[in-house]
């Protein structure tokens, strides 16, 4: 039932436009990058599992035989277990603890800040332009056994006189929480601050109490940010080595700390396997946990 | 209404603020530390403490060994992966969002990946493709920038895509419509409108890379930047110019953010 | 501005059978049209009617995929957006947020290195009247300013075809009154071919000289504003423009001067020229306007159709007339629209009525086609 505008010529149809060839730009701009990355992540990541694969009884300078030697695997995992254990206990508490830390934090400055949420932000991302040796060399020096913090415990008789707080595993949590904050802070915040706060009022004017509104409505629609800040906080912090050397003792020493000697030391196929084990354990734990939470907000 | 339930209320209203103030507080602390230890005069030489006030360390700043020649190395590498890392990341920024092709969700992973690798793994990997492609010997100032290019290439494309997302397509249509080619739409229009982000990324790519000791340390051989000298003196006992510095970087990056918003608010009003 | 519509006909826009489909999905299907050159043409149709992809073909942001757009002898449909004479009023403005209200004026100009760009914008700002407020951001400025600016912007380049993709969705009702008087305003006073889309069938019959009634991808009826809305050629068209009342009926006499259709029991008359079909099963359309509601039941006189024993179920004051819903003894419900004169007395529900009319205010459609067709519902069906 159409009806045809007016003129028409009578001429007979026209022949379709040539469309032109859309040029591979997407292809040219991506190519330099993705090649860097080919060159420099991800063949390393070939070598890395290469290496870990050779025997064991080469060196640096006499070069290595690759003779597909699974057992340096099984030899690594043997001797440094407990240490993988460590390294993945005290990323797990420092990620529980800029949880803790960080979850009220990012809820203030997106709800409670107003006009100061600005210079709160700044406030987080500020301790960053310090560098990160340099911070935690302070934590030495604010933890040290004639500090203000172990002062004020030994009044308070939450540290016994002889007692502390340097050289042990709570100093190194401590560094590991502080360091890693902001990753668990600005991905929270950008997460709740993107809430309709229209939402909260609802949970209000549908007999919600706040604690249940915050249950029910807030904390669910944070869950992207959460879990994009454990991860950016766990997986850094597992292969940590800094704070351990500097704010621990010999017992403390975690994977990291291995693996950095192991390499200076020359061990390559050994050094090797464990970063590869260090990965594989990180990847199995965050493809659990992100199918336990069941989001797939990453990036 | 009572006043005990008036106190109640407020301290209840408070509490989440109180708790964040406090949380504020730890994350500043060991800055203010840092800067009152650049005006600390130490005792010995694994001084700790804080034993004096002077203004030594400032005005010679350079006096330790090697720490302004490691600055000066970190500076280098830093300027120069940035520059690269900055480029690289921009044309897949754009590529990723404003261009259709197959293989756009892998990409996305893929740039995805070495931000969530331990920075142990990243840098021994590299250290592994190194020593096997034979340039165990050659390890130094470039192995650094070819590392610190590699992971702050992620960081920028995030960064930048992030910011091309909230770019109105209309707005490229409409310089096209009024007579502006691909190339001048791109000029006159895209780039400036995503320079804040291209900007911002530049930044965080500088302060990763000035910043950057595991991943450095592995691959450096001979040459020493800034956080490497700071790890060595710290089993040797750290000078308290290291705080100097740390204060200065601390300042700078802050005085750039304050202007930064400063120039913005004054743009938009 | 020299008087373009001296020279009729050299520039108009024509497009020739054009079809864009996306995938398998044809948004514009073999659609023909030719707005002469300076005359005001809307595109008129609901949402997803295809007429916003029909504007970016002319302007060069989407291709056709079969057909051709041509401007006087010139055929464009193969030009990139730049290289067109053609400029667009976006509907959301997409001014440029980092240059000031002048440099977004002087844009096009520059690109194509227009000498004196100072005289030009200034002549543009005032007659957009923004002369104070060259320096400001889109973001300083309201949204009906923004819309000016935006205006200013594609006119100043004295395109041969000016655009407008729905401008005045985003203001308020009083403001887009204003500015669909001044639209009108410029487009006379400047005398540029004006191809405006909206899907406000008010905005269209204020502003065109020619409108389409664009549905599904084609261009239902087009003509004056006010031969569509007096004659309406399809049940669509009849629905979108104003409303209709439309009764099923089927033609008995078709040989004389006047077309004579049974509806339920009665005879309806009216003129042959107001006929879309002259056999078989009609739909007897006349507006609510046009209706009468009377109490008694006298002889309707010579001239008039008239419809027996309504019962009145709702009546609703708008404020400049009364609606009523009349329910007919076959159980339609009739509408009638009674200007509020302040005459007499309104009409109650539960009042019986005659609806009357004058024959030459019915028009007859197709029965094949939808009743329901272009009738907006409240979940925007």
């Amino acid at each position: 039932m159409t009806v045809a505008g007016a003129s028409l010529l009578a001429t007979p149809h026209p022949p379709a436009p040539a469309r032109p060839r859309r040029p591979r730009t997407g292809y040219l701009l991506l190519l330099p990058g993705v090649l860097w990355l080919v060159l420099f992540f991800l063949v390393p990541t070939v070598a890395l599992v290469a290496s870990s694969l050779y025997d064991p009884t080469g060196s640096l300078f006499e070069g290595y035989q690759m003779t597909w030697h699974v057992q340096n695997y099984a030899d690594a995992i043997a001797e440094y277990a407990p240490i993988f254990g460590r390294s993945l206990l005290y990323a797990a508490i420092a990620t529980g603890a800029c949880v803790l830390l960080g979850y009220p934090l990012a809820y203030a400055i997106a709800f409670k800040a107003g006009r100061w949420r600005n210079l709160m932000l700044i406030a987080v991302v500020a301790p960053f332009f310090t560098s990160f040796l340099v911070r935690t060399l302070s934590w030495k020096l604010l933890l040290g056994d004639n500090g203000f913090v172990a002062d004020t415990l030994r009044t308070l008789h939450l540290l016994s006189p002889d007692g502390y707080l340097l050289a042990t595993p709570l100093a190194v949590i401590t560094g590991l929480t502080y360091n890693f904050l902001p990753f668990m802070v600005l991905p929270l915040y950008a997460s709740l601050s993107k809430v309709d706060p229209q939402l909260i009022e609802a949970g209000s004017d549908l007999y919600a109490s706040p604690i249940t509104t915050f249950r029910r409505v807030t904390f669910p629609l944070s869950l992207p940010g959460l879990v994009a800040g454990t991860l950016l906080t766990f997986i850094p912090a597992s292969g940590d080595f800094i704070n351990s050397e500097l704010l621990g003792n010999p017992r403390t020493r975690m994977i990291g700390n291995e693996i950095q000697d192991l390499f200076a030391a020359g061990a390559l196929p050994v050094a090797a396997s464990l970063s590869v084990t260090l990965m594989a354990l990180i990847v199995l734990m965050v493809l659990v946990y992100v199918r336990r939470v069941g989001t797939e907000d990453l990036v | 209404m009572t006043s005990v339930r008036g106190v109640r209320r407020w301290v209840g209203n408070h509490l989440v603020l109180g708790a964040a103030l406090l949380v504020l507080l730890y994350m500043i602390t060991p800055v203010l530390v840092v800067i009152l230890m650049s005006f600390n005069d130490p005792a010995g030489r694994l001084g700790y403490d804080f034993d004096g006030f002077t203004l030594d360390n400032w005005a010679n700043p350079c006096g330790p060994y090697q720490l302004c020649s490691s600055l000066v190395t970190s500076v280098e590498i830093g300027v120069l992966a940035t520059v690269l890392a900055t480029a690289l990341g921009t044309l897949m920024a754009f590529a990723m969002i404003r261009h259709r092709f197959t293989g756009r969700s892998a990409a996305n992973v893929f740039v995805f990946l070495p931000m969530a690798s331990p920075e142990i793994v990243l840098g021994s990997s590299l250290l592994a493709l190194f020593v096997n492609a034979g340039f165990a010997g050659q390890l130094g100032f470039w192995t650094i920038f070819v590392a610190h290019v590699m992971f702050c290439l992620s960081f920028v494309v995030v960064t930048v895509k992030a910011r091309l997302h909230g770019l109105d397509p209309a707005l490229e249509q409409a310089a096209m419509d009024l007579y502006a080619n691909p190339w001048q739409t791109f000029w006159r229009v895209s780039f400036p409108l995503v320079f804040p982000g291209i900007l911002a990324a530049a930044l965080l790519s500088f302060s990763l890379s000035f910043d950057d000791f595991i991943i450095t340390n592995l691959n450096a051989g001979q040459t020493v930047t800034f956080p490497m000298f700071v790890w060595g003196a710290a089993q040797r006992g750290v000078p308290m110019q290291v705080n100097v510095v740390g204060t200065v970087m601390f300042l700078v990056a802050l005085g750039l953010v304050l202007a930064s918003g400063t120039f913005r608010r004054r743009q938009r009003g | 501005m020299t008087d373009s519509r001296s020279s009729a006909g050299s520039q108009d826009l024509v497009l020739d059978r054009v079809t864009k489909r996306f995938g398998s999905f044809v948004a514009v299907s073999d659609l023909s049209l030719t707005v002469p050159q300076g005359s005001f043409f809307a595109l008129l149709g609901p949402s997803g009617c295809g007429k916003t992809t029909t504007l970016r073909m002319v302007a060069g942001l989407e291709q056709p995929t079969d057909g051709s757009i041509r401007l006087g002898a010139d055929e464009i449909s193969r030009l990139k957006p730049y290289r067109r004479p053609v400029n667009t009023v976006f509907q959301s403005y997409a001014l440029f947020p980092h240059l000031s209200t002048f440099e977004n004026i002087a844009f096009g100009l520059r690109r194509r290195g227009a000498k004196d760009v100072r005289k030009a914008v200034g002549e543009m700002l005032e007659l957009v009247e923004l002369q104070s407020h060259e320096t400001k951001r889109p973001t300083q400025l309201s949204g009906g300013q923004q819309q000016r600016v935006a205006l200013a912007r594609a006119l100043i380049n004295r395109p041969q075809v000016l655009l407008l993709d729905e401008p005045l969705g985003a203001l308020d009702l009083k403001l887009r009154r204003s500015m669909q008087i001044e639209l009108k305003r410029i487009q006379t006073e400047v005398g540029i071919t004006f191809v405006h889309v909206t899907h406000d069938q008010e905005e269209a019959m204020t502003m065109a000289d020619t409108i389409g009634v664009m549905h599904n991808g084609v261009i239902e009826q087009m003509g004056q504003p006010g031969s569509l809305y007096e004659s309406p050629r399809t049940t669509f068209v009849s629905n979108f423009l104003g409303q209709s009342n439309l009764v099923a009926g089927h033609i008995v006499d078709a040989a004389g001067p006047d077309l004579v259709v049974e509806v339920q029991g009665t005879k309806v008359t009216g003129l042959r020229s107001r006929a879309a079909v002259t056999a078989g099963d009609v739909w007897v359309g006349v507006r609510p306007e046009k209706v009468t509601l009377t109490r008694s039941d006298a002889s309707p006189g010579e001239g008039w159709n008239v419809f027996r024993a309504g019962v009145v179920s709702d009546v609703s004051f708008c404020g400049v007339s009364t609606q009523y819903l009349v329910r007919m003894p076959w159980g339609q419900e009739l509408i009638a629209f009674k200007q509020n004169t302040g005459a007499e007395a309104g009409l109650r529900a539960g009042d019986v009525v005659d609806l009357r009319w004058q024959r030459e205010h019915t028009f007859f459609l197709d029965a094949s086609e939808d009743a329901e067709a272009g009738v907006e519902h409240e979940d925007g069906a």
